[in-house]
């Protein structure tokens, strides 16, 4: 197969796009289909500075390697969530700081247990019913966008795909779970004050051509799942749609975009979906619909090891 | 031919495409990137007997 472009040897075939290109063509091809996502959108300007949030994975490494090479003012952000198994986490996190430092890349590191007293499966032990994934996702969440307000940057931006959305849309329309139907989007802008503004600059480049990406530029990344991953319904339902793209080429973008469309036409929900009612929480300030204290601050005040030491004291970095 | 996919193993009869060497093995185009000596491969390129094929995931724990 032959390059688009200039008909050197193709290194990726998109049958989604009809389009095969090399090497030196796919890698100016993701960046501009990158920037196209980010004017489209109205995602941030050149300007702004983006707090990024890295995981050591192939597509927030990916994401940043981009946003650094077209010149935007970006700081990492890794969260170290103190999985042990098959040291995941210590992995995960040197391969953050070895990319920082091959491209002289403004990163910070918050460690869970060092910050809050324990780590991810922890607490998850600790607070028995919830999932550790659930747990990791709140906490993840709560740091990040508290970072993102404190450091005055103007959006946090994370490396969710295409396939990723089409895995969520999925799951959300199974569950017709409306609230979240109406709030998926490519940006979610900040609407009130304690809330920054999050925007997924890879949403319309499918998985495998950030695999590609990665593959092409010789990004050092984690190429093993997260060991909490396993048989995650995400994986599932990314399993049903590569099926679904294999005999019709182009089915998730279909999907992700068409719904995308319908719904900002008004074809879908009705106003009050997305309707929700939000409060400062009584601790970190952060928005909660969660009478008194939010999710995240409920984590570590009832019966965690260290704030019961303190006699109930608010546990260092919780505010 | 040998094909490597995570920690399996498979050896195959050379002059296979990658797309059919993926067919024999249980693999979806979609869910796999194809190389050989560092460089991707697209799925019509002809395996040769002497080849070792790495197969990478596509989708990978990290975000």
């Amino acid at each position: 197969m032959k390059c688009k472009k200039c008909g050197a040897p193709a290194v990726i075939n998109m049958r989604q796009h009809r389009l095969a290109l090399c090497g030196e063509h796919f890698l100016e091809w993701v960046p501009e289909q990158m920037q196209r996502a980010i004017e489209h959108y109205h995602m941030f300007t050149p300007e702004e500075k983006v707090l990024v949030a890295v995981s050591g994975g192939k597509d927030s490494l990916s994401l940043w390697d981009i946003l650094l090479r077209q010149g935007y003012a970006t700081e990492g952000i890794y969260i170290n969530l103190g999985i042990p198994d098959g040291d995941y986490s210590n992995l995960s996190q040197q391969k953050v700081e070895q990319f920082a430092a091959q491209h002289n890349a403004a990163f910070r590191v918050v460690n869970v247990k060092a910050e809050y007293g324990q780590s991810i499966p922890e607490v998850a032990r600790r607070k028995r019913g919830r999932s550790v994934c659930g747990t990791c996702g709140l906490i993840k969440r709560h740091v990040m966008n508290q970072i993102a307000c404190e450091g005055g940057f103007a959006a946090l931006a994370t490396g969710h795909n295409l396939d990723d959305e089409v895995s969520f849309l999925f799951q959300n329309t199974l569950h017709w779970a409306t609230g979240y139907l109406a709030r998926q989007a490519p940006v979610l802008p900040a609407s009130r004050a304690g809330l920054s503004r999050k925007v997924k600059p890879l949403v319309r480049l499918y998985e495998r051509e950030m695999a590609a990406y990665a593959l092409v530029r010789g990004i050092d990344y984690i190429y093993e799942e997260c060991p909490h991953a396993k048989g995650a319904t995400t994986l599932v339902n990314k399993e049903l749609f590569d099926r679904l793209e294999l005999s019709s080429p182009g089915a998730k973008q279909q999907f992700y975009l068409g719904f995308l469309q319908a719904r900002n036409e008004g074809r879908l929900l009705s106003p009050e979906a997305s309707a929700v009612e939000l409060h400062a929480c009584e601790q970190c300030g952060q928005p909660t619909t969660a009478p008194g204290l939010c999710a995240f601050c409920r984590l570590w005040t009832e019966g965690n090891p260290r704030s019961d030491r303190e006699h109930g004291g608010t546990p260092n970095g919780a505010q | 031919m040998k094909l490597i996919y995570r920690d399996k193993e498979w050896e195959l009869k050379g002059n296979t495409t990658v797309r059919d060497a993926l067919k024999k093995v249980g693999l979806s185009p979609e869910a796999v990137l194809a190389v050989r000596d560092g460089k991707l491969l697209t799925d019509d390129v002809l395996l040769r007997p002497e080849d070792t094929v790495k197969l990478i995931a596509v989708v990978s724990g990290g975000r």
